[in-house]
């Protein structure tokens, strides 16, 4: 026993109390969120200094026999722990934003047991080391966000949140198939067992066909460029604190990570060359296309969508260039962008609380009114498009060197004037909401109450810090073992399953 | 292969529901004829030509066995296809109580 299962166990025991319990005791379903999130959060940040090794953990105690893993495994890694970071740490951010927010909204306790599921969900695909696992977890963060999306039942959310469920299902049916076929080739579903198959096999057409049933699945998952259509409706149509960890860490888990980790460590570069170039095209694609849609928005949230899209187009293509270099980058804008699109998401939701509007034409001003959501908007706005002393600019300055570095320097160029055009929508968003000239209709807006104000302002001091990061001796505790992790490649079966 | 072939078509059947059809309801049918075709392919990959269920008993004649582990991912599988359909046709309806229609081409508050 070594408390990897307890990021599972914990809040999936959770979602099953929180509505027994909360009709009997009023409040009950806020404090056991908060304190579940908060744990788990403490769990997590307990774990960075075992970054460096491997854990594993065997369901049900079937152990290995002669190195073949035949039941379920649990593995944690490097990469592993910064993702479990990312998510409880804004989970636990997100649900103190809700206690507020969600008072607006009926059957509280209905929301917080979504959110623990999906909590779960997210946890479970992290640390599954077996694909079908990892699906059966995807599953369980999809059900519970396509319930969430649609938490007000007003008609759009309705209608938002059907074309999440059909393009998701549609996913998941693709990923499903590639599991199936994945299955007939390889015979096994644990992720380290089948790369050694992988690497064995002679021919590898048949795996071809399922990387890119896999590639198209996650790629949904995860909105890149042809694939994004459902994120634009279904994030703005969320309550903020799910559209905060919808865009700040959902499609990162569920999309980016498990993209990794199968095409890094499970089919390996090598053995499919083709998918740094489609990780390249689609990656460059997003980050262009999403930022010139942003440019076009009035609807404060939508606007904040289609950042995402092209945010996370920077760090798929961060991870196809490949190199150290470029891994670094692509990990460390994960983490930029998770504290800062759920900080703005947050933001737009204090404003969303007090005036009721969304719409940019309307607002203005109103950082006169609500200085706290006001300023951290600015700082995080500043940080996302990449002003020097934010952990933004570390980022994308990683991700631009990492693509001079390892030739290519037009992609490099894209990125950049994709990072100005970045620049001009926030310089937007801030000018038509927080300065500017207010109208007279939202004279009476007061700042936000407390508990929402304490999440912003934490993410806010964070999202400044994180450049520190990338320090030596700090950046060997978090980010270097996890960016050994994908680096090492198909090395990932032996660190797990032990051998040469 | 054949068969493989066959399951796959009848995916491919379901994928086209999804896509094409206009009605709401039209397009939840299309996902389950999606899911039973995975579920088929996942059950036929764990066949065996003449193979028995994987019960270790005495007197055993023979001795090849059908692939359990598929057989089991089926099941769960279609636990998550029915809470998937269950939230697809309950959102289909809910859908139909504020437009009165399950087009998809009247739905359509939402654009760009």
């Amino acid at each position: 026993m070594n408390g990897i299962p307890l990021f599972v166990v914990v809040p999936l025991g959770a979602a099953f109390i929180i509505p027994i319990f909360s009709r009997w005791i009023k409040g009950f379903s806020d404090i056991a969120g908060n304190l579940i999130c908060a744990f788990l959060m403490g769990l997590s940040i307990y774990f960075i200094q075992n970054a460096g090794q491997t854990q594993h953990y065997f369901v049900g105690d079937w152990e290995l026999i002669d190195g073949i893993p035949i039941g379920i495994m649990m593995v944690m890694d490097g990469l592993t722990i910064l993702m479990l970071l990312v998510v409880n740490c804004i989970g636990f951010l997100v649900s103190l934003f809700a206690v507020h927010y969600m008072s607006r909204y009926t059957d509280k306790e209905k929301y917080y047991t979504l959110f623990m599921l999906m909590v779960a969900g997210m946890n479970g695909v992290v640390i599954s080391g077996d694909l079908f696992n990892l699906f059966v977890f995807l599953e369980i963060t999809a059900i519970a966000s396509y319930a969430l999306v649609a938490f007000g039942v007003e008609a759009e959310e309705l209608e938002a949140s059907f074309k999440y469920q059909v393009l998701g299902g549609t996913a998941s049916a693709l990923i499903l198939l590639g599991i199936a076929i994945f299955y007939l080739q390889v015979k096994t579903l644990n992720l380290a067992d089948a790369s050694r198959v992988i690497s064995s096999l002679s021919d590898k057409t048949g795996m071809v066909f399922v990387g890119v049933l896999f590639l198209t699945g996650f790629s949904l998952k995860s909105a890149l460029m042809p694939f994004h259509a459902w994120l634009p409706d279904a994030h703005p149509s969320a309550p903020a604190p799910i559209s905060a960890m919808l865009s700040g860490v959902v499609i990162k888990v569920l999309g980016v990570y498990t993209l990794v980790r199968l095409f890094f460590n499970v089919f390996g570069l090598q053995n499919m060359p083709a998918i740094q170039t489609v990780f390249l095209v689609l990656g460059t694609l997003s980050m262009v296309v999403g930022a010139f849609l942003a440019l076009g928005q009035k609807d404060m949230k939508r606007l904040l969508a289609y950042s995402s899209i092209s945010q996370v187009g920077y760090i798929v293509f961060a991870f196809g260039l490949g190199t150290p270099l470029g891994i670094l980058g692509g990990l460390f804008h994960l983490l930029n962008h998770s504290v800062l699109k759920s900080l703005l998401f947050l933001n737009s939701g204090a404003v969303v609380y007090e005036t009721e509007s969304r719409d940019m034409d309307k607002l203005g001003g109103l950082i006169h009114k609500m200085p706290v959501t006001g300023t951290t908007s600015v700082i995080a706005s500043l940080s996302m498009s990449g002003i020097p002393p934010m952990g933004g600019f570390f980022s994308k300055l990683i991700i631009v060197w990492a693509a001079l570095d390892s030739g290519h320097p037009v992609l490099g160029g894209i990125a950049v004037l994709a990072s100005i055009i970045t620049l001009a929508y926030y310089a937007k968003l801030q000018k038509s909401v927080f300065l500017g000239e207010m109208t007279t209709a939202f004279k009476k807006v007061k700042e936000a109450p407390v508990l929402m104000c304490i999440p912003m302002v934490i993410l806010a001091i964070v999202s400044i810090g994180l450049g520190l990061l990338l320090l030596p001796s700090v950046k060997d505790s978090l980010l270097g073992p996890a960016v050994q992790v994908i680096q090492d490649g198909l090395k990932y079966a032996d660190k797990v399953l032990g051998g040469p | 292969m054949t068969v493989y072939i066959l399951a796959i078509s009848l995916f491919l059947i379901g994928l086209y529901g999804v896509l094409v059809k206009r009605n709401l309801i039209k397009i939840v049918i299309g996902f389950m004829i999606m899911e039973y075709a995975i579920n088929l392919l996942f059950v036929l990959v764990g066949y065996r030509e003449g193979g028995t269920s994987p019960i270790v008993s005495e007197g055993m004649s023979s001795e090849i066995f059908v692939d359990p582990l598929p057989q089991a991912l089926v099941l769960t599988a279609i636990v998550i296809g029915l809470g998937t359909t269950a939230l697809l046709v309950s959102f289909a309806v809910r859908i139909y109580r504020k437009y009165d229609t399950f087009d998809v081409r009247k739905i359509r508050e939402l654009r760009g």
